[in-house]
């Protein structure tokens, strides 16, 4: 059971490194990658503090094996904001409109959001409870995060008429 | 004071002080995956420790063969009770008074308990190595029923105290029996019951539950042999007190212990205790001179460290036919699993549990509690509530429904006659309690009015005909909470931990150049203490809060105190916040003085500057004079600008409120929808608006969850059922609803600023706001109480028993 | 909450995966999404020492839609379902059964095949399977046989697949148009299995039910077709009478478990009206 190379594009770098088969993909990038803002908070994908982007969909990355993820382009909360620090739209609307208490969920709840409204530009108040239902936030009562998805995708609208 | 000019307005808004909505400071780091949590800790040589834990409720252990795991590559040490005897650390005070097995000693008491602790140079060969311990057991008899835990036959689950007739809290009349404790005048509430026109009685449990914070427990302990020092960075509500008991236990000096609360993803109790894996993890670094990293997984979260409630209440209330009440009884059976491990003051093992009589004027009552050990996991803590007090409110608040169906009254109305009145406060309650101050029928009728009540409840009597005739399968149910709090403890005369005195600190540094730095003795879980504590001080010191750095948690630098739940963070540490900011401003008033070549008594604080009275032109901003409190001589005063508080409080705090929830059930399915929720909080003097407003979200949540769904339970066996995310209820958004807040502003006469605490009002006061209209929902049909949680299956059965499922 | 090691196979082929089956015989498991899969690894309630990633093999990805006949590869994950426009136009209840199986990230790896081959009976795609009469088309050393899903599935994670066969893809007769359909699916909460769900397709002509099919989520070891619910409906004007005794007909074949959804006369209970609502919602979409 030896360890095997382990490639993947991760936040737009390339990477490469040795890991056992059976690392989570969630490990790899905490320990190995050394990425540790997606989180750990039950394991047994229920709640969706590890989500990253993979191939450009969300995923619970602490239910990936690191081979499935071999060759992928990943995306972490790291990778989110511009490479000047400009904060993403999203981030700005989660401080903006407190949508976020101990943080623990953060990285995971903004990486989804930031997928969705990729998905859906103008998600309804429905569409956004719905398209967060993978990610357990135990602070906010949500109620915030909508509202701070709402903005958000309203900041990107206007964002994007302009260009 | 001066007329406010815009100038004024304009310096008042730039400090974003008291009151201001104030984004927060620790959201950037947050935002960009940027925190600090105990699991992001990486250091040098750090090893893994994982535990072997018990399959059984109840065994005795033959043997434990470790040899299989050490010979797994990368297996360091593989510790036992045997192993940790000789540094006598196989049992660990807990914080009432009990010991705790670190690791099981000749037998396990609760599933999941902690049996051996693997030490490994990753987690995935420690998880390897945890696999081949082999323990041998001999399973024993498991007591899970905590009504017959004092049977004669009940089997003998400690045997370490079997033989100890005096407890913690007194003498003890059964192996497992832990303490009896009361308060008030039982005679007299005898007599009440007696000579009552009306009496109701109902057995209320509150079931077991678990405060799940998204980010589990865990350490990472680091022993530097050459300096004798020994770090603990771990998931620590309460830094300081956790380094004392380190320094007691391990006979450490406590300078040679630092205790760091890195950024902690949620605590609402749970990480109040301290738990075998602070001091196995403690325990290996000291042995290997490495450091050790131990985080828990949710399973081992939910089965192992502190549980919550389990309470089975017993209340009894005696009133006029006009709906008087005239007398509370109360008798509590509280299950505390395998040790004692509540996270209570010492001197009250039951917490604060004798605030029952919550917001009503009632003139004699009595509590009796008695606590027993049973074949669960050990806990009790307060579940986003001060100690204990979310299971008073719940009692009286259904207690006081039950009674309206029994007077066929009004619950609102009944709540109403008996709230106490604005003009009794400050109020003494028959359980001895001083209530600081409150507007009670303000704050409920304002309430009532928000959600046009009698409009419910005429849609209700619609609905209930239009049930009658078969038009309709769904019921529509009327939730009323009106609950009080007690939080901020406390006033070290009667509260203490472990001796240790409940107040707290603050110790600020103001900079030469007019910025500030301040230090606590407590710790946020996401409470956001570094933006509000920093309004507190920039209302009272003047400085921008953007200009002052608020830090907590690191026990080398904050000045100590003990920690943050029971919604004691801004009774005590934000008072003492203040009050380090008006020793600021006492020398600040000097130093402007002797620059202004005036009295002291000649000058008035502005906002952010000492003027002279009717010369507002002459002044001196705390800018200016930071710089010359380091730079410039002033006869009779030292240098500096610096200031320590620790505030201990007269009172507690008392924050209350009113709730109302509406609920509609499908009575085919037992499916309750939410349909509306209005949540009225009085938590005084308002710091943060935004920050409050969200705490209410948080905490309406978790009572949503808690009374619509969580419970840990065991089988017949001990086997522990609910132990997951898949069955333990997290609502997701879908199931949240929208929350309306609102809110009346009493200040706390005794709080520096008036401030009293809101964390932990919404679980108190939303968990019977729930209840109540389910069970309201029910109530035409004959039902007075059914027991939480209100799930699917149980609501529905709920409705079986009443013979509405046809 | 780690799971046992392995060695990590990647095969491109379907030719390839049978052959790495069959050579690691009895101790190799396929691995399409491992939502399944994977929470079982890692609580080392399955220890394989060898995985055979799908991925890859290009021919198990893809749906195909005739006017007879829907075919969707093993390795379609339920997003790839629910995205699907031209399959919902003629078999809409794939897409509501999906919407209401997980959560996003769960269904955007989670795959159909996977669903439908592990046996796990709270999974929500065995029962459609069912209901629609689907063909599986397993493939082994043996080469290629079609079982259908009606008789698929034997017990709690025991089905009629072969240790060293894998499922490739399923055919769905499709449905006639202008077909009602529902899945009604209670649950504690997102992300959760049914405490009891049904699916329901029926075709009304002139007042009168020209087909019915009726089947049942997590009320047994194994989904349930619901045969002689759909005979009730058969013929009749689906009326009351007929709903109550498709209704009793589903609920007397239920045997579900007890647990934290609820002891199993509730669910039994909870399973008929599902069935009685999946008849009404799919009446109220017939053509």
């Amino acid at each position: 059971m030896s360890k095997t190379q382990v490639n993947m594009t991760v936040n737009g770098n390339a990477v490469s490194a040795l890991a056992e088969p059976r690392t989570l993909l969630i490990h790899f990038l905490r320990e190995e990658m050394n990425l540790t803002g997606a989180h750990i908070g039950c394991e047994t994908s229920h709640c969706g503090a590890c989500t990253v982007d993979l191939n450009g969909k969300s995923v619970k990355s602490c239910t990936v094996f690191v081979g499935q993820a071999q060759g992928a382009e990943i995306t972490t909360i790291e990778g989110i904001a511009q490479e000047d620090g400009t904060l993403h739209p999203v981030q700005e609307a989660f401080r903006e409109h407190h949508g976020l208490q101990c943080g623990f969920c953060t990285p995971g709840m903004i990486t989804r959001a930031w997928r969705l409204l990729q998905e859906n530009p103008k998600p309804t108040e429905e569409e956004i409870r719905y398209g967060i239902s993978g990610n357990l936030c135990r602070c906010t009562g949500y109620q915030n995060i909508v509202t701070a998805i709402q903005a958000a995708a309203a900041d990107l609208s206007i964002k994007e008429a302009a260009e | 004071m001066n007329a406010h000019t815009s100038a004024d307005t304009e310096r008042v808004e730039k400090l974003q002080g008291l009151g201001s909505s104030r984004r927060r400071v620790e959201d950037a780091r947050f935002t960009q995956g940027k925190g600090n949590y105990v699991d992001d800790i990486k250091l040098p040589g750090m090893l893994f420790g994982d535990f072997v834990r018990s399959p059984y409720g109840h065994a005795r252990i033959k043997s434990i063969d470790k040899k299989a795991a050490l010979a797994v590559p990368g297996v360091v040490a593989v510790l036992t009770a045997e192993d940790l005897k000789p540094l006598n650390l196989h049992y660990m005070p807990t914080l009432a008074g009990d010991v705790q097995a670190v690791l099981a000693d000749e037998k396990v008491l609760f599933q999941n308990q902690e049996v051996a602790f693997v030490v490994a140079e990753n987690r995935y060969v420690a998880a390897d190595a945890v696999d081949l311990v082999e323990v041998e057991y001999d399973e024993l008899p498991a007591l899970v029923d905590a009504f017959r835990a004092m049977d004669g036959n009940a089997p003998l689950l400690r045997d370490d105290i079997k033989d100890k007739k005096e407890g913690a809290h007194g003498p003890r009349r059964h192996h497992n029996h832990i303490f009896h404790w009361e308060e008030g005048d039982e005679a007299s509430v005898n007599r009440a019951l007696a000579d009552a026109e009306v009496t109701v009685e109902e057995l209320i449990s509150y079931q077991r539950v678990h405060p799940c914070p998204l980010e589990t427990c865990g350490c990472v302990a680091s022993m530097d042999k050459v300096n004798g020092k020994l770090t603990l960075w771990g998931t620590f509500q309460a830094p300081h007190a956790v380094r004392t008991v380190a320094s007691l236990i391990t006979n450490i000096p406590e300078h040679n212990i630092r205790i760091v609360s890195p950024d902690i993803g949620g605590g609402f109790g749970n990480k109040v205790g301290v738990y075998p894996g602070y001091i196995c993890a403690a325990v290996a670094s000291i042995v290997t001179g490495v450091p050790i990293k131990w985080v828990e997984d949710r399973i081992e979260n939910l089965t192992a460290t502190a549980f919550a409630r389990d309470y089975h209440m017993t209340g009894r209330l005696a009133a006029k036919r006009d709906g008087t009440i005239t007398g509370l009884h109360c008798h509590v059976l509280a299950d505390h699993g395998a040790f004692d491990a509540c996270a209570d003051p010492t001197k009250f093992p039951a917490g604060f549990f004798n605030i029952c009589t919550g917001s009503y004027d009632i003139p004699v009552a009595y509590v009796g509690v008695d606590g027993v050990y049973t074949n669960k996991a050990p806990g009790g803590v307060a579940y986003r509530c001060s100690f204990r007090v979310t299971e008073a409110a719940y009692l009286i608040e259904r207690m006081i429904d039950v009674l309206a169906r029994k007077l066929d009254m009004d619950p609102a109305e009944l709540r109403l006659k008996n709230l106490i009145r604005k003009e009794q406060f400050p109020y003494t309650s028959a359980l001895g309690w001083e209530y600081d101050s409150g507007d009670y029928h303000t704050a409920m009728n304002k309430a009532l009015e928000a959600v046009d009540y009698k409009t419910l409840r005429n849609e209700q009597a619609r609905n209930r005909a239009a049930f009658d005739r078969g038009e309709t399968r769904s019921l529509m149910g009327i939730g009323i909470a009106h609950f009080t709090e007690i939080v901020g403890a406390g006033p070290i005369k009667n509260c203490d931990i472990l001796g240790l005195g409940m107040f707290d600190s603050c110790e600020i540094r103001i900079h030469p150049t007019g910025s500030a730095t301040a230090r606590l003795g407590t710790i946020s879980q996401g409470q956001g203490h570094a933006t509000t504590f920093a309004q507190i001080l920039a209302t009272e010191i003047g400085i921008p809060a953007d200009d002052i750095t608020l830090e907590e948690g690191d026990t080398d630098t904050a000045p100590y105190g003990l920690g943050t739940y029971g919604s004691r963070s801004t009774p005590v540490a934000g008072a003492a916040t203040a009050m380090a900011g008006r020793k600021i401003r006492a020398k600040a008033q000097m130093i402007a003085a002797y620059l202004l070549e005036v009295h002291e008594g000649d000058l008035e604080w502005d906002v952010d500057r000492f003027q002279v009275k009717g010369n507002p032109e002459a002044h001196k901003t705390m800018k200016e004079i930071a710089f010359s409190a380091y730079n410039q001589a002033i006869p009779g005063l030292e240098p500096g600008l610096e200031a320590v508080s620790y505030y201990d409080p007269p009172n507690m705090t008392y924050p209350f409120g009113a709730y109302v929830c509406v609920v509609d059930i499908d009575v085919d399915t037992g499916v309750t929808d939410i349909r509306s929720f209005y949540a009225l909080d009085d938590c005084g003097t308002r710091i943060n608006p935004m920050i409050i407003e969200g705490q209410v979200h948080g905490g309406l949540t978790e009572a949503l969850a808690i009374a619509m769904g969580q419970e840990i339970s065991y089988d017949e066996i001990g086997n522990v059922q609910g132990g997951n995310l898949m069955d333990f209820f997290l609502p997701t958004a879908v199931e949240t609803p929208f929350w309306q807040t609102d809110h009346t502003t009493t200040p706390s006469p005794h709080h520096p600023i008036g401030a009293k605490g809101v964390g932990e009002s919404p679980n108190v006061g939303g968990v019977p706001a729930f209840s109540n209209a389910v069970n309201d929902a029910f109530a035409h049909k004959g039902l007075t109480h059914t027991q939480m949680p209100h799930d699917h299956w149980r609501v529905w059965k709920t409705a079986q028993r009443l013979g509405l499922t046809g | 909450m780690i799971s046992a090691a392995f060695d990590y196979h990647r095969p491109g082929t379907l030719g390839e995966a049978i052959g790495l089956l069959t050579e690691h015989d009895g101790t190799a498991v396929v691995i399409a999404g491992g939502h399944s899969l994977i929470p079982m690894m890692k609580l080392r309630m399955a220890t394989p020492e060898h995985l055979v990633d799908i991925q890859d093999i290009a021919e198990l990805s893809g749906i195909a839609v005739s006017s007879d006949m829907i075919e969707i590869g093993a390795t379609v994950t339920q997003s790839d379902l629910i995205a699907s426009d031209e399959l919902f136009s003629v078999c809409p209840i794939l897409r509501e059964t999906s919407l209401q199986t997980a959560d996003p990230q769960i269904r955007n790896l989670g795959t159909i095949g996977g669903n439908v081959a592990n046996g796990d009976p709270g999974n929500d795609m065995p029962a459609i399977m069912q209901l629609l009469d689907a063909d599986y088309i397993l493939q082994g050393t043996g080469g290629t046989r079609t079982v259908k899903a009606r008789t698929f599935y034997e017990a709690a994670f025991f089905t009629a697949r072969e240790e060293g066969e894998i499922l490739t893809s399923i055919r769905i007769p499709t449905p006639p148009f202008g077909h009602g359909h529902s899945y009604q699916k209670q649950k504690r909460k997102v992300g959760d299995y049914a405490t009891a769900a049904a699916g329901v397709i029926l075709t009304r002509s002139a007042g009168t039910c020209t087909s019915a099919s009726v089947a049942l989520t997590n009320v047994a070891d194994t989904p349930l077709w619901a045969e002689a619910a759909a005979k009730a409906l058969l013929g009749s004007d689906l009326g009351a009478e007929a709903i109550g005794e498709a209704v009793d007909a589903a609920r007397a074949i239920t045997e579900p478990a007890s647990d934290g959804r609820g002891p199993a006369d509730y669910r039994t209970h909870v399973a008929g009206i599902m069935v009685q609502r999946a008849i009404q919602t799919a009446i109220s979409r017939v053509a």
